[in-house]
């Protein structure tokens, strides 16, 4: 290669805050990338800094807010951990709010959004799960309109979503949870704070006199993308809902997920650990503890 | 529309302000480079620190993570705008200050937003409350306790003593500036037309590499100064920390030998440099096989990594007494194991930054360092020229703990402002400082320790094999330094012991608080508790009816007279110990959950100063006419407190308070050599020397009154009081005559402790002062997931003479939330974990309560007694926290860290 190729001259970059979601369409239809609480991208970025062109939708009023609205709850995308924490919701939501308080840490929290954990895609990421848990969807804009996804159809694979290149995720929409939900989140790592979970689940129980009517587990970091585990979900279904639960799990019912081997913990270790902390999670459930770190 | 360079506004610490700069550029870069606010410290650029932590209309965040387009309309505050006009802003500095919250400092900027953040909403929060807001900022030097201590006690701060007398809790006397952010650290301070350097790096282990066309490449990036490779090094190309063993090319000669050693310099504009995409410099590499094992370079077919060090064996360290194999043979219960650790980072907060400038025919090196005379010299000869003709600056060091011992930026900035004639700083970035600088060695160990019927120790048997890397760094020091120690404080009549460092294509392994000895502490330690259970003894006790005392020879057949505390630190241990193993047994033996409480102990000792070599350290100070003592203190502060503690045991020494002296340096054009901070030497080395020179100015002052040597000395403005026997004699010190320097009196005294060397057998008298103690472990192991908490540490430690007992405790403390990383998360894994999300080092939520007792069995050595601490407090921990994991489960880990997987796996094989 001759050295000016390697050195092509660049455009500078741009970064706009636009006014309003449209504008931000605009832009994202010209090539920009999405740019919110910055903690994923400014990582990327590496020591050089930014480089293309961004566009800021961590102001925009379409994004923002929590708002319950004709049987669902809709969470604007770029509203921060430290918001979702803070937030009055159902007990259905404790997981995520649990989820919330163990993204990084403070200084994370209160930049980075929904949208941007679910749109990094990282299969550690701790807002999945809960989110898998209350059948969450994701409603998808552009200047083509306006397109859901159920979230578990959104991510597609390790780093990779659904989401097309003039797209920003408007909103998170969960239908408003059944009255008896309660929910739970319980996350694994080697240290307390600020740390990429080794394993981590959300457990969804709708209760009602005294017996688990429908159950919701998702478990996250041991499968490419977080997932639901259905026949552990059947298995706990109908049953009472009285200390000793989660010993109804086995492994076989976590057979769907296919952790790996990393810097953090053997795929093998994982399986175990997401057994191990689902049947906690579902213990904690009962009692109506929200969970956190383990 | 904010895509053009016109600025934002914000209100920045509560003045109307316009941040000038790309809109897409890191608030933190800003902040520090355009608004001169460089109390923002910047750690990582990766959210993985906290050290950037700014408060953004009232919230922490992390300001490497904002663009500075965010930032418009908003509210930025940094350490700068935290006015101690706010009583609770001005509390909570104060109780910082009293309870040694701030130790190096590099976290402190950020620790105090953090928790302004939480006070104002809350100001007598709980210690959850205060470990949430702390949770994101990572502090490598206190422990996270004195932190905790000081926001819990911030309502109503401690008093904190002013004189400082030896013994006294002074604060350190650097700490304003720490807690303020005007302390300068290596990266905080350039001239304003420096250039800025950034190393080319190997992506490979080992290879061959040709450089391509640097002059086309000069030209067709515009901003780019110049381009420095290994032909463009005046001097030797070649340093390293032990003359005899310098190896280390600054830049490399056509063959790389580890991932991330520097290839190129290019030295230009700073924002163009910083933009630099490095990987199409023009280089190509040609990918060699590495050998990246200890089986691999030490199998008899491997390539030398050097022509002269055959087998890859760097050196060997051995220490032979009694016979061995006769008395294992003999020993009524034999044990032996195998163990393993890994490669350790330092993480300091502080990546290696700093600034050079050329000065006529000198060279001017601003860095931070922990040994400003040895970069001197290696820096002379890199450059070619007189050792005089380098000045070396250090800068306040945001973290050593051993890397910063050997040069990292300096001989870069140097060789680029020295050819420029212009000057040139340079910081590593959090990636290439985890690359490049030095690690602890792994290691892998093998041990076998005998005892009789009684349970006395009889015989020890250690080998040791350290990978200590592609260059020879400080891997002499640990071959040599561990068959040493390997025995522990304890008395063993027959022992042999052996250690080799050998060379891989991996980076440099060198000094890491400790050099190896916490890695064979960690082998040594646990086989005794294996023992105690061999023969039924409690481990506590086995240890005190071992523990050596004065008059037994220690391995290497030294015999101490005094200052040997060991047995009083186990002693003192006693009733935690009892109290700690009877409640965790009981709640065994009724758990039916997942947890399991487990206690262990374990004991070390080290070896202050250099091995049988010559360590000298100076210390110059004298009275102005003004009735001030400037005291030239060179002992580097790497958050340790030697700038406190020296001052304390000079001033007690002379006999007057620390508020008469002015601390000067270190700086090597007017400090004398204090030696490097290392090797736990600067309380008893230099203070010695600063006790020397005390003493001599004392004598001389005194004469001027013809006094007695009881006498009072009081230094007022231009004036000295003395008051004795024959009553007071007040002298005007402006009518006495000065000296070219213009002092009244000057003394400089020097103090090299005595040792002799080790013959063939390793015997001899390596140190002259030993420091010892034991430490308790108290944890809580998830025997479903393999999670262990530690609940509590309890630490003995024998200090001889504890100058400043809050500066010791912090160094304790300190040094047990790095033995908590060694033992439970850290290790480092070339290409794997060159951040701090994949490296783990403890957070404030890892670290326990740590009681610290202090023990005072003075060395007839020390100064006032006192020996160091620095390194001893990270060796026991990780052993105590292994033995009583092995309490809670039964499972015996031999390789460190002690990972949730590993954990369970060990607790798993013990089922049948």
């Amino acid at each position: 290669m001759h050295t000016n190729e390697l050195l092509r001259a660049k455009a500078p970059n741009v970064f706009v805050r636009p006014a309003n979601l449209e504008d931000a369409l605009d832009r994202l239809g010209a090539g920009a990338r999405i740019f919110a609480g910055g903690t994923d991208v400014m990582t990327t970025a590496g020591e050089a800094g930014l480089d293309g062109d961004f566009v800021d939708v961590s102001r925009l009023a379409e994004l923002s807010g929590i708002v319950r609205t004709g049987g669902e709850i809709r969470i604007g995308g770029a509203t921060t951990w430290a918001a979702i924490s803070a937030a009055e919701l159902p007990p259905a939501f404790d997981a995520l709010k649990a989820a919330a308080r163990e993204v990084g840490s403070i200084q994370i929290q209160n930049r980075a959004t929904v949208a941007g954990n679910l749109c990094n895609a990282s299969p550690a990421a701790d807002g999945v799960p809960p989110l898998l848990a209350l059948d969450a969807e994701v409603e998808l804009a552009s200047r083509r309109g306006l397109r859901r996804l159920p979230l578990a159809r959104f991510i597609a694979g390790p780093r990779r979503t659904e989401l097309a290149a003039d797209e920003v995720l408007r909103a998170v929409v969960c239908p408003t949870p059944p009255g008896g939900m309660r929910s739970t989140f319980l996350k694994l790592g080697a240290r307390r704070y600020l740390v990429i979970s080794i394993a981590m689940v959300a457990v969804g129980l709708e209760i009602e006199g005294g017996i688990v009517k429908a159950a919701r587990l998702a478990v996250g970091a041991c499968s490419p993308v977080a997932m639901r585990l259905p026949a552990a979900e059947a298995r706990l279904a109908n049953k009472p809902a009285r200390g000793g639960l989660g010993a109804q799990l086995n492994i076989a019912d976590f057979e769907d997920l296919a952790p790996i081997d990393d810097v953090r913990a053997s795929a093998d270790y994982r399986r175990a650990a997401a057994l191990t902390l689902t049947r906690r999670a579902v213990e904690l459930c009962i009692c109506g503890e929200s969970g956190g770190a383990v | 529309m904010l895509d053009t360079a016109q600025g934002v506004l914000v209100t920045l610490n509560g003045a109307p302000a316009r941040l000038q700069g790309p809109a897409s550029q890191r608030l933190s870069y800003n902040l520090r480079e355009s608004c001169g606010l460089t109390g923002v410290k910047v750690g990582c650029n990766a959210g993985d620190c906290g050290a950037c932590t700014v408060l953004i209309d009232g919230e922490p965040a992390c300001a490497c993570l904002v663009t500075v387009s965010q930032a418009e309309g908003c509210a930025i505050e940094t350490v700068e705008g935290l006015s101690d006009a706010d009583p609770l802003i001005a509390r909570l500095r104060a109780s910082f200050h009293a309870e040694g919250a701030a130790q190096c400092g590099i976290c402190t900027p950020a620790a105090l937003l953090a928790v302004v953040a939480l006070l104002r909403r809350n100001p007598q929060p709980a210690e959850a409350q205060i470990m949430d807001a702390l949770g994101g900022v990572l502090c490598r030097c206190t422990g996270y306790r004195a932190i905790v201590d000081a926001v819990a006690k911030a309502h109503a701060p401690e008093i904190a003593p002013k004189h400082g007398a030896v013994g006294s809790r002074l604060p350190r006397l650097d700490g304003a500036r720490k807690l303020s952010g005007a302390e300068i650290y290596g990266a905080d301070e350039w001239p304003a037309d420096a250039l800025t350097a950034r190393a080319v790096r190997s992506p490979h282990a080992h290879a061959e590499f040709v450089l391509g066309d640097l002059g086309a490449y000069l030209a067709a990036t515009p901003g780019l100064v110049a381009i420095f490779t290994a032909r463009d090094v005046p001097g030797d190309n070649r340093f390293g920390v032990i003359p005899a063993f310098a190896d280390q090319p600054v830049l490399a000669e056509h063959q790389v030998q580890f991932r991330g050693e520097a290839v190129a310099l290019v030295v230009g504009e700073d924002a163009v440099i910083q933009a630099l995409d490095l990987s199409r410099f023009p280089v190509s590499y040609k990918s060699l096989p590495a050998l990246t094992t200890l089986e691999a370079a030490l199998a008899a077919e491997a390539p030398r990594l050097h022509a002269n060090r055959p087998g890859n064996i760097l050196t060997r360290g051995r220490v032979v007494r009694g016979g061995v194999e006769a008395a294992l043979a003999a020993a009524h219960v034999v044990v032996e194991g195998s163990f393993e650790t890994g490669f350790v980072e330092h993480a300091y907060i502080e990546p290696e930054a700093g600034f050079a400038r050329r000065v006529g025919d000198r060279i001017e090196v601003q860095a931070c360092t922990q040994a400003p005379y040895m970069d001197r010299d290696d820096i002379a000869k890199i450059i070619g020229i007189a050792p005089g003709a380098v000045r070396i600056l250090p800068t306040a060091v945001g973290g050593g703990f051993g890397a910063k011992l050997d040069l990292s930026v300096q001989p870069f900035i140097a060789l680029a402002a020295w050819k420029l004639n212009r000057p040139v700083r340079m910081t590593y970035s959090r990636a290439e400082s985890m690359q490049s600088t030095t690690k602890r060695h792994p290691s892998r160990i093998r041990a076998k320790i005998g005892a009789n019927r009684d349970g006395r120790l009889t015989a020890m048997d250690f080998e040791a094999d350290f990978n200590t890397g592609a260059y020879a760094s400080w891997g002499p020091t640990v071959a040599n330094r561990v068959p040493v120690h390997a025995s522990g404080p304890y008395f063993i009549p027959n022992y042999r012991a052996q250690a080799c460092a050998v060379h891989t294509h991996l980076v440099p392994a060198g000094a890491f608080r400790g050099f190896g000895v916490p890695q064979s502490a960690l082998a040594q330690e646990q086989l005794f508790d294996e023992l105690a259970l061999n023969l039924g003894l409690d481990p506590l006790e086995f240890r005190i009816l071992n523990a050596l005392e004065v008059g037994q020879p220690t391995v290497t057949g030294q015999v101490f007279a005094d200052g040997m505390g060991f047995k009083r630190c186990l002693e003192a241990l006693r009733p935690r110990w009892r109290a700690a193993r009877t409640h965790a047994e009981a709640f065994n033996a009724s758990a039916a959950g997942s947890f399991r409480r487990g206690v262990g102990v374990a004991g070390m000792w080290y070896g202050c100063g250099n091995t049988s070599l010559s360590n000298p350290s100076t210390i110059r100070a004298g009275l102005r006419p003004d009735g001030r003592v400037a005291l030239f203190q060179g002992a580097v502060d790497i958050g340790q407190g030697s700038n406190t503690v020296i001052s304390q045991i000079f001033a007690d020494a002379l006999g007057v308070t620390v508020a008469a002296l002015d601390v000067l340096g270190a700086d090597t054009d007017m400090t004398p050599d204090c030696g490097k901070t290392s090797a736990s030497r600067q309380t008893f080395v230099t203070g010695n020397a600063a006790a020397k020179a005390g003493a001599a100015m004392r004598k001389r002052l005194l004469r001027l009154a013809n006094a007695g040597e009881d006498a009072a000395l009081e230094l007022a403005p231009n004036a000295l009081v003395i008051r004795g026997e024959g009553g007071e004699t007040r002298i005007n010190l402006g009518a006495l005559p000065v000296n070219a320097a213009g002092f009244v009196v000057e003394c400089m005294e020097t103090y090299d402790p005595p040792t002799t060397p080790l013959d063939a057998d390793g015997q001899g008298e390596p140190y002259a002062v030993f420091g010892s103690g034991a430490q308790i472990a108290e944890v809580e192991v998830d025997i479903e997931l393999g999670r262990v908490r530690v609940t509590r540490l309890t630490c003995a430690h024998d200090v001889g003479r504890a100058i400043n007992p809050t500066l010791v405790e912090g160094q304790i403390a300190g040094g047990a939330a790095q033995g908590l990383g060694l033992a439970l998360m850290e290790e480092f894994i070339p290409h794997r974990s060159e951040n701090l999300h994949n490296y783990l080092i403890p957070t404030i939520g890892d670290m326990p309560p740590v009681d610290c007792i202090l023990i005072e069995d003075p060395s007839s050595e020390g100064p006032f007694g006192a020996k160091g601490i620095g390194e001893q407090a990270l060796i026991p921990t990780a052993p105590a926290i292994f033995n009583a994991i092995h309490h809670a489960t039964g499972a015996r880990l031999t390789r460190a860290p002690a990972t949730p997987e590993r954990v369970r796996a060990a607790i798993e094989a013990l089922k049948p």
